[in-house]
């Protein structure tokens, strides 16, 4: 540790507040004026690659002195870091200790759901029982394929779909592949639809998704109340619709209320209607997506179910759909034999199946927490954390010193951080121990501060929360600018690193 | 409800925390109600703003259970599946996995994080990530690699979307293998139709590509040749420089499929003129998961502004020291919208971790010295197979990684459902055909295996 950090532990620096805010001192390691240094500056080792001395065909006597291939088949050396597995542990160690996660403290990012993860699962899904081969018979995983099959079943049920797959790898993978499904369907009924309606405030992945598979993508604007504007809905559809994708509660936290006019006006124009799971978390128990004239859907089981991020995935993006889109479901899907001499489950193409979105079968053992997690929460329990998650929303909203222009909300608001910069103020919030909101984003709030904190916060840890974020309403614009002090890096210069890529250690003087 | 958090330790929240919801909501009822109170409602139900025609007043008819029971409930049904010995690869491959890579990545720092639009706070997986795009470059001799995409297959797909943003090429026709993997195949299909391009074939000779075929197959039209090292039935690819020179010479994009295990001891494709490398980076660090997956994508710096998924860069920070970031993000979705290189966002980092660290632990020495095991594990067990009557291995005459097929004079799905009679599972890739796959994970097994098979074949 060297010369580290000027800022100590004194409040001085931090404004007064109504509420003792919580301090942070994020672990800063440093050497020679470097943070943690990199593996490469820790060591680097030069391998040169032998070949057989044999000519590779194995069958000589010289091979034991020489490598096992051919000259013309081989590179001629390997230059990476060669380091002792303590140096390994010490290294990934510090690196950890300047990450912040879950159990760090409170992670309110909006449209995330950053829940606790429960540690039983990640326990489940090391068992060797579930670390098998895709390519094992369908009667030798019938435990692999017992999940699978209770998941689908469950995620049907908590979204009122007809029948889910697990093969999407994410969100966005999720989105590909239902409106993958969308065009498969509108073809099979011979009809040639180029545009999918998207509203303005919609997650990027959906616009972005819509161009990959094919289509135009139509921006919808919102009316003044921040909801999808009916006149401006019977405009955009027509003809040419093959699907809307709207995320309920939007990412304002408002419920679409009028979900079922928005269901027939798409439908009556042979549209589809498209349900982006990001904000499943608002309705669980409440309202199903399926109830509300969905007919196709994903499932983010890394926000609503739970499933940890592991800063930036793997999570899993399961898509439900209804009985008359079932035929078009990725390949291969699990269900329940018909005759069980083979074992109660069986791997089967559907009937008009769209094809592949992964080359296996998704992200199983995310899927295998996902089950445990809805298992251990059941009805109640499910039930509850959309309670628990609305109530702590709007609790929070409640508690601090920012306007959020648009209710009512659910599992998460928007707030505008009015003159300020919202990416200021959050970087000035991590100096108080709490992960900032979401910012900048929907363009509808003028500095969105989209704030989702999810149901594991306590009245007590929201409180801490409040106090940060009004204690950053409070100070001065040179402070926040400077923000943050107290974590392991300083402010960092984005749009400097941008200009002039450095993207390994190679690019490094 | 024993094992239910129960938080404070005073016996009042003993009463009456959420005993009765999620475990992980740690409201106690008198909290519930403060908070209620504060915001002017009189239930949680009254927060909800859902019109009646559409509220949900039915059950999922799933029981609530406790943690105990949820383990000991899938622990049994997991334990349904059989406990076969595998020799199983084509594109999922086994290699032990060191203790510390679970220890580490199983850290909450690094688990429970979300993806690093916060730097400042998110230098450590900022830089393993680095670290690992850094272990990419070295490996591949390309100057850009990707911090993760979801598989082998979708990062194939990424490749041919690139295709058709890179200006020096042109045309809509993909040249893969002819023995394509089906499900990468069906991948990449997916992929190709959003844009209009098609998957084509070229022929293979003796398990490696047929340079002669390509040729025939090769004219102007066509945007991304494909290539695999080692190929899918795990042979070594002998043509991958006389490969890129026909891509070249047709404009098309040269895409090169491998692993991190064999890159470091195979010819490096930078060397073989490789446009881009996809690829499953999980053979390292991650060990088998029913085929999750870690794609890996590095290609040529001329490309970069068309990278789909994230990248890691250096940065400085206000004291100028250096520090990581993630970079170009008006590549990506949530900045370029329907303009963005690809819809990916959150896909396989912790994976990408995993591997960084399982890497680090190797080092250069380990890395080579496993990929070297990975030539002379199938060799050795291929030359005692042979040995058995009814069986003739390898059945290509070539070198071979990880991986190799048999001929069997029986049925070859009579022969593998009689190895799984005896606890080994095997591919049955034709009629006579199987494919086996060894290395140090199930290398322990070989004699046994050995012995099945001539029980069996």
């Amino acid at each position: 540790m060297s010369d580290e950090p000027a800022d100590t532990n004194e409040r001085a620096d931090v404004a007064d507040s109504q509420r003792e805010y919580s301090t942070y001192d994020q672990a800063r390691w440093s050497q020679d004026g470097v943070y943690e240094p990199l593996l490469s500056e820790k060591d680097s080792t030069t391998v040169t690659i032998d070949a057989s001395a044999d000519g590779g065909d194995g069958e000589g006597e010289g091979e034991a002195s020489g490598g096992p291939l051919p000259d013309d088949l081989t590179r001629d050396s390997l230059t990476l870091p060669g380091l002792a597995e303590p140096t390994v542990a010490r290294h990934y160690v510090r690196l950890s200790e300047m990450n912040y996660g879950v159990e760090s403290g409170p992670f309110p990012l909006g449209s995330c759901t950053m829940k606790y993860n429960p540690k039983f699962t990640e326990d489940l899904a090391r068992r060797p029982s579930a670390a098998v081969h895709p390519d094992r018979s369908d009667r030798s995983v019938q435990g692999v394929l017992g999940v699978m099959h209770g998941l689908q079943d469950y995620l049907a049920r908590i979204g009122g779909m007809a029948d889910v797959t697990l093969q999407p790898p994410a969100g966005a993978a999720g989105e590909f592949t239902g409106i993958q499904i969308a065009r498969a369907y509108h073809e099979a009924n011979g009809e040639e639809r180029t545009e999918v309606v998207v509203p303005e405030s919609a997650h990027g992945t959906n616009f972005a998704t819509a161009a990959m598979v094919g289509f135009d993508v139509v921006e919808l604007p919102s009316d003044e109340d921040g909801r999808v504007d009916l006149d401006a809905l019977r405009a955009a559809v027509g003809p040419d619709t093959a699907a809307l994708m709207l995320t309920n509660p939007n990412t304002l936290g408002l419920f679409e209320r009028d979900i079922e006019a928005v269901a027939d006006i798409v439908h009556d124009a042979g549209g589809l209607l498209y349900y982006d799971g990001a904000n499943l978390n608002a309705l669980l128990g409440r309202a199903r997506p399926g109830d509300m004239g969905f007919d196709v859907m994903h499932y983010n089981v890394h926000k609503t179910f739970a499933t940890p991020h592991g800063g930036g995935g793997p999570g899993a993006g399961p898509v439900g759909v209804s009985e008359e889109l079932v035929p078009y479901l990725p390949t291969p899907h699990v269900r329940k034999a018909p005759d069980q001499e083979g074992g109660d489950f069986e791997l089967v193409e559907p009937a008009q199946t769209i094809g592949k979105v992964h080359g296996f079968q998704g992200n199983w053992p995310v899927c295998l927490k996902a089950y445990a997690y809805i298992a251990r929460l059941g009805d109640p329990g499910l039930r509850d954390a959309s309670a628990k998650a609305v109530l702590n929303a709007n609790y929070l909203a409640s508690q601090i010193d920012y306007e959020v222009p648009y209710g009512p909300f659910h599992h998460e608001f928007v707030a505008s951080a009015g003159d300020a910069d919202a990416a200021d103020v959050a970087k000035r919030m991590l100096d108080y121990g709490v992960h900032p909101p979401t910012t900048k984003w929907p363009e509808t709030v003028d500095e969105a501060l989209m704030t989702e904190p999810t149901e594991i916060e306590s009245k007590d840890s929201l409180d801490d929360l409040a106090a940060a974020f009004d204690a950053v309403a409070g100070e001065d614009e040179a402070t926040v600018a400077a923000a943050p002090k107290r974590t392991a890096a300083r402010r960092i210069d984005q749009v400097a690193a941008a200009r002039s890529p450095r993207l390994s250690w190679h690019d490094l003087d | 409800m024993w094992d239910r958090p129960i938080g404070g330790g005073n016996s009042l929240s003993r009463m009456t925390r959420n005993t009765q919801g999620s475990p992980y909501a740690p409201h106690t009822d008198a909290e519930t109600a403060a908070m209620l109170a504060a915001v002017g409602a009189d239930s949680e139900a009254a927060l909800f703003d859902i019109p009646e025609g559409v509220a949900f007043d039915d059950t999922f008819d799933i029981p609530a259970r406790s943690e105990r029971a949820v383990r000991r409930e899938i622990g049994r049904t997991l334990d349904r599946t059989d406990d076969l010995t595998e020799f199983l690869g084509r594109g999922h491959y086994a290699h032990y996995v060191p203790s510390l890579v679970d220890d580490i990545a199983r850290r909450q720092e690094f688990l429970t994080s979300y993806t690093q639009y916060q730097p400042e706070v998110a230098q450590g997986f900022l830089q393993a990530l680095f670290e690992y795009q850094s272990i990419l470059v070295e490996l591949t001799g390309l100057d850009v690699a990707n911090c993760s995409m979801y598989d082998a297959a979708c990062a194939l797909g990424e490749a041919a979307t690139l295709s058709q943003r890179v200006r020096s090429v042109s045309g809509d026709r993909l040249l893969v293998p002819e023995n394509l993997r089906e499900g990468k195949r069906a991948t990449l299909e997916q992929y190709a139709r959003g844009p209009s391009l098609t998957v084509d074939t070229y022929p293979t000779e003796g398990g490696v590509a047929d340079v002669d075929g390509l040729h025939e197959r090769l004219d102007g039209d066509v945007a991304m040749v494909y290539a695999e090292t080692p190929t899918v039935c795990g042979a070594i690819e002998e043509h991958l420089g006389a490969i890129g020179e026909a891509a070249a010479d047709n404009d098309a994009l040269y895409v090169l499929g491998s692993d991190p295990v064999a890159l470091a001891l195979l010819e490096r494709p930078a060397d073989v003129g490789a446009d881009v490398v996809v690829g499953e980076a999980d053979v390292i660090g991650v060990g088998t998961t029913y085929g999750m997956g870690l794609g890996l994508f590095v290609t040529r710096e001329e490309y970069l502004r068309q990278v789909p998924g994230r990248l890691v860069g250096a940065a400085e920070d206000a004291t100028d020291r250096r520090t990581y970031t993630l970079t170009l993000q008006t590549r990506e979705q949530h900045i370029r919208k329907e303009r963005a290189t690809s819809n990916i966002c959150t896909n396989q980092a912790w994976l990408a971790l995993r591997a960084a660290v399982h890497a680090a632990l190797l080092g250069p020495d380990g890395l080579v010295d496993l990929a070297e095991e990975c030539v002379r594990l199938p060799r050795d067990l291929a030359a005692r197979l042979t040995e058995i009557r009814g069986i003739r291995a390898p059945v290509h005459e070539r070198h071979h990684f990880r991986e190799f097929q048999a001929h069997t004079d029986q049925p070859a799905a009579a022969v593998a459902a009689d190895l799984e009679a005896e606890g080994y599972a095997v591919h049955v890739v034709g009629e006579h055909r199987l494919q086996i796959c060894v290395t140090d994970a199930n290398a322990h097994a070989v004699d046994g295996f050995v012995a099945a098979m001539r029980e069996v074949a």
